[in-house]
């Protein structure tokens, strides 16, 4: 069985502050890490490998520092690591990113193809649904467990307040929430290995099969009109009474707001 | 020359350090306070081969160097001493003296476990009467058969009655002194063998210090390392090694304890500002941050001359003795920084005080390094 996993090289957010003056991100000195999303689908994708021995495949699509974040996945168990990176493909949104992507990923034999659920510097989830779009599978989103059997995966996929057990054939594709499973370590032997001996295979825009008009900038419908930077609410209250008198305050707080 | 880490020891240093906080440093004020050997921490870092870092890999073990195995020890050691002594102790005394000098058959048995952490090692040379001066070993060794006969006792022994497997030394010819010192494989369950008194400590309270207790203690002779009477060098050049991994322990433990104050200096108020902005506390910083530099370029260059070169005793002397020294006056200022909360156990900058010292005294005390260091200039 062969299982491809996308992962995405982002900023840690948790470490991103902001420029008080300028209300931009100070990008400075902010560590990159593997996309948390994309950890899970990776912990899945190894797991599947610990159980059947299917070997596991990243692809990551980013600039050639994106390498890093493939040699941790190569350091935690993965068997190949394959870089797209041309500054053809920069400034990409979810479509060409997409494109690109199911373009690199068709060089490939698979039949699992795991992405994170979304990144969390872009926040979008649409890259996975339109990978499996082009590729022309089956797509599951937000999976919070998988089981595989022999041709078939099946997939809780969460929903609100429910959840739907859904079973597809391979092959397909599925986008993993970081609920799905916690990321294992490296260990110092992966990471001697992924240093020092694995091959990564970089893949460039001669290498894949895609139209000039679905990739880069060029080939990005999408146009951010305005950014701006959301307000700081004011504080918020505290009541201290008991837990009737409170309940009524919040209701007619919600009512007078028309919440309710 | 080179002072940049490559890239994989730059990986494997946030792997220790992501590690160390996530999964030690929760544990480090329960352990010493209830003086708790992390039998939880050792079964992961078992998982994620931290047991077997500079092992080859037909060994068991990761296939990585000693410096990687230093920055392990140092980045639990900067969250938690007592689970950087079990990984040394296990690491430099109990598997490398058979990856070392042991036969074929014996790295088989028992390094391969050793490495791959389901075993945890152990080494035992201090007796009640030999401490600095080794030589006055009392336990003795006595060939019956295809058996060796082992009495006496132990004592100080790092992860005692945790480890299954000990590397043990003991007289087979009283008359021949040092020469007549041999070291042995001896398992946990062997008869015989019994793990006596447990330490009560002033600090690393979660290791397990313990005495070895051999009252006729069976052991097969298949399990005696190297040849008769070559007990004194296996244990003077294990102890080299295991001096990096200790001094490795210091610097992570000034390292923790300067981290910590770094945090607590910027939040402390008097005088209506944080203490940092004084320039007692910035030149105290500097001058901790600059001798704690100084002590891990030591210990790095121990670990790179551990793997280059045949004798690396002075190299580690060195790092041993300036990097535990550091770690003592490193924590003993960085308590003096936090004033009174310092001194109390609400803060773990007492600990790691407390847990410095026994680098100056234990695996050789400052003055045996300093007798190693003088004894190679003036030979």
């Amino acid at each position: 069985m062969n299982v491809i996993v996308c992962i995405k090289q982002v900023p840690d957010t948790t470490e991103v502050r902001l420029d008080p003056v300028t209300n931009t991100l100070i990008r400075d000195g902010v560590p990159s890490i593997i996309n948390p999303d994309d950890k899970a689908g990776l912990e899945a994708a190894l797991a599947i490998k610990d159980q059947t021995g299917a070997k596991v495949t990243v692809i990551s699509m980013g600039p050639p520092q994106a390498e890093n974040a493939l040699r941790e996945a190569l350091a935690m168990g993965a068997d190949e690591a394959v870089l797209v990176t041309d500054r053809a493909f920069g400034g990409a949104d979810t479509w060409a990113t997409s494109s690109t992507l199911a373009a690199a990923i068709a060089k490939f034999d698979y039949d699992l193809i795991i992405t994170g659920r979304q990144a969390i510097d872009g926040d979008t989830a649409q890259v996975g649904p339109q990978i499996a779009e082009h590729l022309g599978i089956p797509n599951i989103s937000y999976a919070e467990e998988i089981k595989v059997e022999e041709g078939y995966i099946q997939v809780k996929r969460q929903y609100e307040e429910r959840y739907h057990l859904i079973r597809a054939e391979l092959p397909c594709l599925i986008t993993a929430l970081a609920e799905l499973a916690e990321p294992r370590y490296m260990s110092p032997g992966g990471i001697f290995d992924a240093c020092r001996k694995a091959e990564i295979t970089v893949l460039s825009r001669t290498d894949l099969d895609v139209d000039d008009s679905n990739i880069g900038l060029k080939g990005s419908p999408t146009r951010v009109k305005r950014s701006f930077t959301k307000q700081a609410k004011g504080k918020g209250s505290v009541i201290e009474k008991d837990t009737l008198e409170s309940v009524n305050w919040l209701i007619d707080r919600l009512q007078e707001k028309y919440i309710i | 020359m080179d002072f940049e880490l490559s890239r994989e020891h730059t990986m494997a240093r946030q792997l220790f350090r992501d590690f160390a906080e996530n999964e030690v440093k929760p544990l480090a004020e329960e352990v010493d306070e209830e003086e708790r050997f992390p039998k939880e921490t050792v079964v992961k870092l078992a998982r994620y081969g931290f047991l077997g870092i500079p092992f080859a890999k037909e060994h068991g073990g990761q296939g990585c160097d000693t410096l990687t195995y230093a920055m392990c020890v140092e980045e639990l050691s900067r969250v938690c001493a007592t689970t950087g002594v079990i990984v040394s102790a296990h690491t430099s005394l109990g598997a490398e003296p058979i990856r070392k000098y042991g036969t074929n058959e014996q790295k088989e048995k028992y390094l391969v476990p050793l490495a791959k952490g389901e075993k945890l090692g152990a080494f035992g040379l201090t007796e009640p009467n030999a401490g600095t001066d080794a030589s006055g070993q009392q336990t003795k060794a006595v060939l019956d058969g295809d058996n060796y006969i082992l009495n006496g006792t132990k004592i100080f022994i790092t992860n005692g009655g945790e480890a299954d497997i000990y590397i043990i030394f003991a007289m087979t010819d009283k008359s021949s002194g040092t020469k007549g010192i041999s070291a042995f494989i001896v398992e946990k369950g062997f008869q015989g063998f019994s793990i006596g008194k447990k330490e009560k400590k002033m600090g690393i309270r979660g290791s397990a210090t313990t005495e070895l207790v051999f009252e006729d203690c069976i052991v097969p002779a298949a399990n005696r390392l190297s040849v008769e009477g070559k007990g004194f060098g296996i244990a003077m050049g294990t102890l080299d090694g295991g001096r990096i991994g200790i001094a490795a322990q210091a610097l992570g433990i000034a390292q923790g304890a300067l981290d910590e104050t770094v945090n607590y200096v910027k939040e402390r108020k008097q005088f209506g500002r944080s203490i940092s902005h004084f320039q007692n506390t910035q030149f105290q910083l500097a001058d901790l941050k600059s001798r704690i530099e100084a002590a891990r370029l030591l210990v790095y260059r121990a670990a790179l001359a551990k793997d280059s070169k045949a004798r690396f005793s002075e190299e580690a002397a060195m790092a041993k003795l300036f990097a535990s020294e550091t770690a003592m006056a490193v924590t003993t200022k960085c308590v003096q920084l936090y004033g009174g909360y310092g001194y109390t156990r609400d803060y773990p900058i007492e600990r790691m005080m407390r847990d410095a010292k026994i680098t100056e005294i234990y695996e050789g005390t400052s003055e045996v390094q300093r007798m190693v260091i003088a004894g190679a200039m003036l030979k």
